[in-house]
């Protein structure tokens, strides 16, 4: 497996990808091989204020649908448009073309309990 | 091959007779703006070809009327054809449901005999045959446990706890009456969480929704004390009969504490399943809730049996009388096992199911290692390791001319393989299917690949699911030649 060392990761087998206070998000390696084939991506709009925890996206798969969470309070500034057309970017290329979103951390709110990749991949053989 | 192959200019299997009434103008009777303006695109076929085409397509598909079917949590039992015959009796099938009570007095008869008897099973008083399936008898279940709250003032309730191992259409229909789901965890041994049940249950809890056994094929022996902490705090227990094949004579959802229950006619009472059934989800309650049940209930007077509506009843939940055909085949196959029949349905299931464990046990992971009721969950986990996925075996299965177990369910066991036999299949199939999962274990290690591309004998090959879900084509479209 091939993280890469520059990301950040939540134990909801999300990766984080910090740019000031803008973060990108998408599902790791791990997620999208335990997922299987993804059929349909549902995606929060440009603007939605979400609170740490919420629901922001839908993935679903041939075997299951599965929740991302916003890691972080903030407002949504962009989404990964492509997936609508093309939900299997996030099988192909799950840390570049696959990113699902980006939310611009809110007022007073930090990230809090993310993992290095070290952590994570350690994380994944505990499991 | 689509039917509209066979199909030729001209060619035909019905003639019309001549008119014998005054001829009406199209334009009289549809206004030309509605009228389509070019013909249809029908297949033009003799009745030979028709018969063949649906002949052939019948064989291609599997069936419990073809070979064994151990699709877990759905109890593919076989269905006798008595009840076939039953339901196709023409005092029965040639009913209009707007005939007065008088004339229909034999079908009410049933309806009130079955509901009694539905209501001796689950150990409650009063049962309604509305629902058209499982997930319908859930819905109608939770509107009279709201219903019943808000009657006694209680109406902040607005959770409803359910298991992480639950049915998804549990959370689904506490979603669809208002409610919050609140999952409770499930404990080493496959059983409710119960010191996290006791943190969750509040003057917030609607009630508690479970399928005992559950879905893990498990029975949760700590029951009472479950419905204790519910009902202390004002809450309800609401049954998930979906697993009702494992308690059958043996034990009553009533005496475990359930206020609610409802019975998938089309699982436990051998009526026919899949492609579209229809299904049946009649619901039982206990004295307390029957005043609010869904009318029309039967009821037996000195002068027959006559439809009534309950005091405080949620309204109709179905147009008429429910699925009525499912209920005759449901009185016939309860009427053909009788009482002591009951307990030997589930006995035999249950024995069933552990004699498949503990054999398939040694080839595949086992997750949950204790008895289980009439149905088990594997995982593909000793598979995994040679790059083989639950889904790769249930796809070889095929190949031995057997329908694939529920895969990826229930959610909480990895690569999960959901199996239940059902009371009705010979030592023989339960035998051949054990050769069949041990023959495609031996392949996962030996020859990985052959399972990645099964299945290879049936008509059809390995499906792209993926493109399945994502371009699915839903409707034959007529290509313009054959507008033309």
């Amino acid at each position: 497996m091939s993280n890469p060392a520059d990301l950040l990761f939540t134990k909801d087998h999300e990766w984080l990808d910090v740019k000031e206070d803008v973060v990108r998000i998408g599902i790791t390696e791990y997620a999208q091989d335990e997922l299987g084939d993804i059929v349909f991506v549902d995606l929060p709009a440009v603007g939605d204020e979400l609170t740490e925890g919420d629901s922001a996206a839908v993935v679903e798969s041939v075997k299951a649908v599965s929740e991302i969470y916003a890691p972080v309070a903030g407002t949504v500034t962009a989404v990964n448009t492509d997936l609508e057309e093309s939900p299997e970017l996030i099988n192909e290329a799950p840390y570049s073309g696959g990113w699902i979103f980006e939310i611009q951390i809110g007022e007073g709110a930090a990230l809090k309990d993310t993992l290095s990749m070290e952590e994570y991949e350690t994380s994944l053989k505990e499991a | 091959m689509s039917i509209f192959d066979s199909s030729a200019v001209g060619r035909r299997a019905y003639r019309f007779p001549d008119l014998d009434v005054p001829e009406v103008g199209l334009d009289e009777l549809i206004p030309r703006e509605h009228q389509r303006q070019s013909p249809p695109g029908l297949p033009e076929v003799s009745e030979v070809e028709v018969v063949r085409h649906f002949t052939q397509l019948s064989r291609k598909n599997h069936g419990v009327d073809v070979d064994f079917y151990p699709l877990g949590s759905c109890t593919m039992k076989y269905n006798p054809k008595i009840n076939e015959d039953m339901a196709a009796l023409s005092g029965f099938n040639r009913l209009h449901p707007y005939q007065t009570e008088n004339t229909v007095q034999g079908a009410l008869a049933l309806m009130h005999d079955l509901a009694g008897y539905l209501s001796a099973i689950a150990g409650l008083a009063s049962t309604t045959l509305q629902p058209a399936a499982g997930a319908h008898g859930e819905l109608t279940g939770l509107m009279i446990m709201r219903e019943f709250q808000r009657h006694r003032g209680d109406e902040q309730r607005d959770e409803v706890i359910i298991p992480d191992s639950a049915h998804g259409t549990n959370p689904a229909s506490a979603m669809m009456v208002g409610c919050r789901v609140r999952e409770v965890p499930t404990d080493s041994r496959g059983g409710v969480d119960v010191s996290a049940l006791r943190e969750m249950a509040g003057p917030k809890t609607l009630g508690l929704m479970l399928t005992n056994p559950n879905t893990l094929g498990v029975f949760d022996e700590n029951i009472l004390e479950i419905a204790e902490i519910i009902h202390q705090v004002g809450g309800l227990l609401y049954y998930d009969g979906a697993n009702a094949n494992a308690i059958l004579g043996m034990v009553r959802p009533g005496d475990m504490g359930f206020d609610i229950v409802h019975f998938n006619l089309h699982k436990t009472f051998s009526t026919p399943h899949g492609g579209g059934g229809p299904g049946s989800g009649p619901i039982s309650v206990s004295e307390e809730l029957t005043p609010f049940l869904p009318y029309p209930l039967v009821t037996k007077t000195a002068s027959g049996y006559e439809f009534f509506r309950p005091a405080q009843t949620i309204g109709r939940v179905k147009a008429f009388y429910g699925n009525f055909g499912v209920l005759v085949r449901a009185y016939a196959y309860v009427r053909t096992i009788g009482a002591d029949g009951m307990r030997q349905i589930s006995e035999t299931a249950v024995l069933h199911a552990n004699y498949l464990m503990r054999r398939l046990q040694k080839s595949f992971y086992l997750p949950y290692d204790r008895h289980c009721m009439h149905e088990f969950v594997l995982s593909g986990m000793n598979q995994k390791a040679f790059g083989i996925r639950t889904l790769d075996i249930a796809k070889r299965l095929l190949d031995h001319g057997i329908h694939a177990p529920t895969v990826y369910f229930p959610l909480i066991v990895d690569e999960a393989i959901m199996v239940e036999p059902t009371e009705t299949e010979t030592k023989e199939t339960l035998d051949r299917f054990i050769d069949a999962m041990y023959a495609i274990a031996a392949e996962a290690e030996a020859n990985p690949d052959l399972l990645k591309d099964a299945p290879h004998s049936t008509p059809i090959g390995r499906l792209d699911e993926a493109a399945a879900a994502r371009r699915p084509v839903v409707r034959w479209e007529a290509s313009v030649e054959d507008e033309a």
